[in-house]
């Protein structure tokens, strides 16, 4: 267990500085520069600018000093917004996403879960029907349809719930059913297919035979096993969740982090990219670790390599 | 003579007669041999929501890539006059000229801000999306494939180092990779496209559809990877691969006739369910302005304008994203048909 975490995190230190030397080359690989938009500064301003943010030095010099930075935890002063540290813009961001993917995801397990589960006790009904149809719909429909044919009903035409912003409750219902339809839709269709499999199991029938009330046997038995499959696409679920939330934060004008990424790259603000992409790779590779971890405790069948 | 000891060495004369012509009869195969092909194109033919996504497929793709050619707009054609129509009206010269006499070809969905017809834009951002989604996956599996087989084949050393960089790549976050290589691509190959001879080619498929193409087998051959790898694992260690290597069969010869050909039933499925998978992506990638540039229109950019006018125009969201849907619904029921046709384990 040791080895296999040691070097789990090995790896994963790897892959970070992997993405953030790819990052960095990209960066500098697309034309133009953060203070190309501003009003035609003066050659002076400009180079004073330059200076004040190191970007005057070498690339070599550069990608050296920020790295030596990141590794004393600082991701140096935002090119745009001036005055403001990385750090504190991420963390303001990741506080509103987090809020929201946080909910999408609980959503998606408390209505994905059951879903499937009734879907598989009730194998070839029409309930199942329904609910494989509907799951199968899900997964097809992007994103940004379902967020703005919700904004068009809820907002538009009946007018009940606010189209932008977090300051209530109400705020939260469309960005946070936007953003768990998907996982929903797929989590259901994952836990069907892995309840039917356990249900088909050895034990399954022991536990039937010797009389086992029915309650006791799905959550002691059927649903322990056959909830894996849904615990390893959490990872990934919340890669979907942190990143592809991008889409909904800009229909429902959200400050969040995927808004502040899009951003940053449209601005070319070196800084801030650095900063989102870095933080983001980091929580993504962490979650995914963690992931496998809770899969061993959850499992003890399962040896790690 | 049949109560006799079986353990006794007498033969019984009887099992040594030449057979008679009915005995022969009724052991010879009157069924022709059903090959793997044949087998799971039978039972695809039998799941009846496998074939109406396919027929669905096949529209889909004759109103793309045949329908503009017939069709009498064209997708960048601005008519004067005509901007803003609602579904199957005519604007007042339009009009003017059916009065006169003339025949004019109805907007059946309208025309956009600029004049231009939706139904033929809604064709071209659909030939669009179908183009990322083939081409895309076809690249992904060349790279995929070969780079998973030659890992599990040779396996050891060499499948060690392959698989860490596959693991890798598998935990970069895609969709952030993705957005900054779209942006960084964008400059290089529209250079590319200008001012070097020989990559005039470029312009007229469009920067945003190659760099599209470029990004995603970049990044999403890892998958495919895995899974053929696993296969060649299982494969490898069949009887006729050692036979074959015991003739002498060189490396390239065992991968290309026995283990490719093996694997051919997942690699079909996987190539299929990636095919919507690659859509969703771009018309994510389309509906941030990142996409394809304008004014080709793909599916996520005319989604991404019909939502700038959703207070006046809810309408025009509903075809781009009806056509998404069905797309995507339609090539993944069509991946599970197959799958469950050509996957031996779920036979029965």
């Amino acid at each position: 267990m040791g080895k296999y975490v040691a070097k789990r995190v090995l790896t994963s230190i790897l892959t970070i500085w992997l993405v953030a030397t790819i990052t960095f080359l990209l960066m500098y690989l697309v034309p133009g520069g953060p203070f190309l938009a501003e009003k035609a500064p003066s050659a002076a301003t400009l180079e004073a600018l330059n200076k004040r943010f190191g970007l005057d030095q070498p690339k070599i010099v550069q990608y050296k000093n920020y790295m030596l930075n990141l590794l004393k935890g600082e991701m140096g002063e935002s090119i745009k917004q001036r005055g403001r540290m990385v750090e504190d813009i991420i963390f303001s961001g990741f506080k509103v996403s987090a809020r929201l993917g946080g909910m999408a995801i609980l959503v998606a397990v408390f209505i994905g879960v059951p879903l499937g589960c009734i879907a598989a006790f009730n194998r070839g009904k029409w309930l199942d029907n329904l609910i494989l149809f509907l799951s199968t719909l899900g997964i097809a429909i992007p994103g940004f349809v379902v967020s703005t044919v919700l904004m068009v009903i809820f907002s538009v035409k009946l007018d009940l719930l606010p189209t932008y912003g977090l300051t209530s409750f109400a705020h939260y219902i469309m960005p946070v059913s936007a953003l768990a339809f998907y996982p929903t839709a797929y989590i259901s269709r994952l836990m069907r297919s892995s309840m039917l499999e356990v249900l088909g199991q050895d034990y399954i029938r022991t536990a039937r035979s010797k009389g086992l009330p029915q309650f006791k046997m799905i959550f002691k038995h059927a649903l322990r096993n056959a909830i894996l499959p849904v615990v390893t696409y959490l990872g990934p679920l919340l890669a979907y969740t942190l990143t592809g939330s991008v889409v909904v934060e800009k229909i429902f004008t959200i400050p969040g982090l995927g808004n502040e990424f899009i951003s940053s790259i449209i601005n070319r603000d070196y800084t801030m990219i650095m900063g989102t992409t870095i933080f983001l790779a980091t929580l993504l590779i962490i979650m995914n670790m963690l992931v496998d971890i809770a899969y061993k405790i959850i499992d003890p069948r399962i040896k790690f390599k | 003579m049949n109560n006799k000891n079986k353990l006794t060495f007498h033969l019984d004369v009887s099992d040594f007669l030449p057979a008679a012509e009915e005995e022969k009869q009724s052991l010879a195969v009157m069924r022709e041999s059903v090959s793997f092909w044949r087998d799971g194109l039978r039972r695809f033919k039998r799941n009846k929501l496998a074939m109406a996504s396919f027929v669905v497929i096949i529209l889909v793709l004759l109103f793309a890539f045949v329908g503009p050619a017939v069709y009498p707009y064209s997708y960048e054609q601005q008519i004067r006059g005509s901007e803003n129509l609602a579904p199957l009206e005519y604007s007042a010269q339009e009009l003017a000229r059916i009065e006169s006499g003339e025949s004019v070809f109805p907007h059946f969905l309208g025309t956009d801000g600029h004049g231009r017809d939706t139904m033929v834009r809604l064709m071209m951002g659909s030939r669009i999306s179908l183009l990322v989604g083939i081409i895309a996956s076809a690249l992904i599996l060349v790279i995929g494939s070969l780079y998973g087989t030659i890992a599990g084949y040779f396996g050891g050393r060499v499948d060690m180092v392959m698989m860490r960089i596959v693991d890798i790549i598998y935990t970069v976050p895609d969709i952030l990779i993705i957005i900054l290589l779209m942006v960084t691509l964008k400059y290089p190959m529209k250079n590319l496209a200008e001012n070097v001879p020989g990559f005039e080619w470029i312009n007229t498929i469009g920067v945003g559809l190659i760099c599209i193409f470029i990004v995603f087998s970049l990044l999403y051959w890892v998958g495919m990877a895995r899974i053929v790898r696993s296969q060649i694992l299982t494969v490898k260690e069949q009887e006729y691969v050692t036979a074959a290597r015991a003739l002498g069969a060189s490396h390239s010869r065992i991968i290309r006739k026995h283990l490719l050909t093996n694997v051919m039933g997942t690699l079909i499925v996987t190539t299929t369910l990636q095919i919507p998978s690659a859509i969703f992506t771009e018309s994510f990638l389309s509906f941030l302005g990142i996409g394809v540039a304008a004014p080709m229109p793909s599916l996520g950019s005319m989604a991404a304008i019909a939502i700038d006018g959703i207070y006046t125009y809810p309408y025009r969201l509903l075809a781009p994203a009806v056509m998404i849907s069905l797309i995507i619904l339609s090539f993944n029921l069509l991946g599970d048909g197959l799958r469950d046709a050509f996957d031996p384990k779920l036979k029965n």
